[in-house]
């Protein structure tokens, strides 16, 4: 056997695979969000990606924030730098951790939730029933999750940045002895408009990110059960190194000089 | 008159040819059920017929007009003179019976204008009860209903826009034979009061003696066999004969690995 024809069939099958999602990402925004809305699915999408994940993302950021204060403040001790724990907790909030852990955390359950609903629609033929009922499923479905969660994430990133300089608030006056009012002038000192935004800025690229890859492997799921559980692995798996390579790009371009 | 029209349509799945040439025609009013063994392309010609797929080749013509390759409001005004019934029944787990029922109504726009949804769950109460379904259902889920109760929520919303053509997809499979005969009298009933064309297909043969008018086998990919129902059971031809009488032996070879 050629020793290259392994290695080419992994080539075409990823060049075809990229193709695809190439495609369905076209059809996504020029279907999925082209008017006519449905007001109904909007909304009850808003309150599952966002209401539900809530209570996620904020226990995540109030215990990241504390951590990070935590570490800031023994690495910080080495060389006499406790006074930036509340500043660089502050940036790192904001800038990184809040918008990338949110988008996984949220992704872990909301992509997976998606895919495996699309996933069980596309096996049972209710996706097909959709169509045969004059509806385009690409806006009746997809559309209303990729809007809700461009929309929730920047949001829920927000509540989630001000938990995490909460946590690592409380943790710095009540553990690690750091005054109040200092860690409080300091944050707000240090802190800038731009750091806040471009995290939000983050947070509807993973949104996007997320809805997208959710909605793609429960569309293109097929083989039952099985099928249903491979498209929500793929969905998590797919959007969670898709965040993290988003998020290099977009620090380079949000951050670059 | 013919109302549908199916003229060499060919599909293929990489190397796996399902549809090599299919040949069908149905004249308006009338129904025909396709019968034929698993994987012989029944529900691909459904799905082409639909517009899920498209055909490799060959035509597809219903009332006249060409309906490969539809899109957007061509596609809403092609697919809203048409009913479905599918396999599974369909049913969208997240809304409640009535909310299936009227689906095409309240979303697809089938009636070509827009309606309340107090006017949308009246009409869905009105197709439940065409179906032999009590208004009590209409609120409930899909989850809470038998499979015979979730095929009758199908059967309502497939007639609810009074479709002009209505597809059946394996419409008593999984059904005990009372249910199934109940369901087959429904769809004999609906279809008389509408006077819809209808093309079905299923491996039942209860099923299918009792809803065709005509009846047409396929195999491999093709229309081996057309006629009156009546005829089926003295076609002269030993594929149908084999498929009707369900016998192992015969010109049809199941492919079965044995161990």
């Amino acid at each position: 056997m050629n020793p290259f024809q392994p290695i080419g069939r992994l080539v075409l099958g990823f060049l075809a695979r990229t193709g695809h999602l190439a495609m369905f990402t076209g059809q996504a925004l020029g279907q999925g969000l082209a008017p006519r809305y449905f007001f109904g699915q909007i909304a009850s999408q808003f309150f599952r990606i966002g209401y539900t994940s809530l209570p996620v993302v904020a226990l995540t950021a109030f215990f990241t924030g504390g951590a990070l204060a935590l570490q800031i403040y023994m690495g910080g001790s080495r060389f006499n730098a406790e006074s930036l724990v509340a500043s660089i907790v502050a940036l790192g909030i904001t800038r990184e951790l809040g918008p990338v852990l949110a988008g996984l955390m949220v992704s872990g359950r909301v992509g997976a939730s998606i895919a495996a609903e699309l996933g069980t629609m596309r096996v049972t033929e209710q996706i097909d029933a959709l169509t045969t009922l004059s509806t385009n499923p690409l806006k009746y479905l997809v559309g209303p999750r990729i809007i809700a969660a461009v929309i929730s994430l920047p949001l829920l990133v927000a509540i989630g940045d001000t938990i995490g300089i909460f946590g690592g608030y409380i943790v710095g006056t009540r553990s690690l002895g750091l005054n109040e009012f200092a860690y409080l002038k300091s944050t707000a000192d240090f802190l800038h408009l731009s750091d806040i935004t471009s995290g939000l800025i983050k947070a509807a690229v993973f949104g996007f990110i997320i809805a997208l890859m959710g909605c793609y492997h429960g569309f293109h799921s097929s083989g039952g059960a099985q099928g249903v559980g491979r498209a929500t692995t793929n969905a998590v798996v797919s959007s969670a190194i898709l965040i993290l390579a988003a998020n290099f790009l977009l620090t380079s371009l949000l951050f670059g000089d | 008159m013919t109302h549908i029209l199916l003229t060499q349509v060919h599909k293929s799945f990489g190397p796996k040819q399902v549809l090599r040439g299919l040949d069908v025609s149905v004249a308006k009013g009338r129904s025909l059920v396709v019968i034929g063994g698993s994987g012989t392309g029944k529900s691909v010609m459904l799905k082409c017929l639909l517009g899920l797929m498209k055909p490799d080749q060959g035509n597809i013509a219903v009332g006249g007009q060409n309906v490969i390759g539809l899109k957007g409001d061509a596609q809403a005004a092609y697919l809203s003179r048409i009913g479905m019934l599918f396999q599974g029944a369909a049913l969208f787990d997240s809304l409640k019976v009535w909310e299936n029922v009227s689906f095409g109504l309240t979303h697809g726009n089938k009636m070509g204008r827009s309606i309340s949804r107090s006017e949308a769950r009246d009409i869905a109460i009105s197709k439940l009860s065409q179906v032999g379904l009590s208004a009590d259902v209409a609120e409930l889920s899909p989850s809470e209903l038998s499979g015979g109760m979730q095929k009758r929520v199908g059967l309502a919303r497939a007639i609810a826009a009074d479709p002009e053509i209505i597809f059946f997809d394996e419409p008593t499979t999984g059904l005990d034979p009372i249910m199934a005969d109940v369901i087959n009298n429904l769809i004999v009933d609906c279809v008389k009061r509408l006077g819809a064309t209808t093309i079905s297909i299923t491996h039942d043969m209860a099923s299918a003696r009792k809803i065709a008018d005509d009846i047409a086998m396929i195999y491999k990919g093709q229309i081996i066999w057309t006629g009156a129902a009546k005829d089926v059971d003295h076609s002269g031809n030993e594929y149908v004969d084999q498929f009707i009488n369900g016998r192992a032996h015969g010109p049809i070879q199941m492919d079965v690995r044995r161990g």
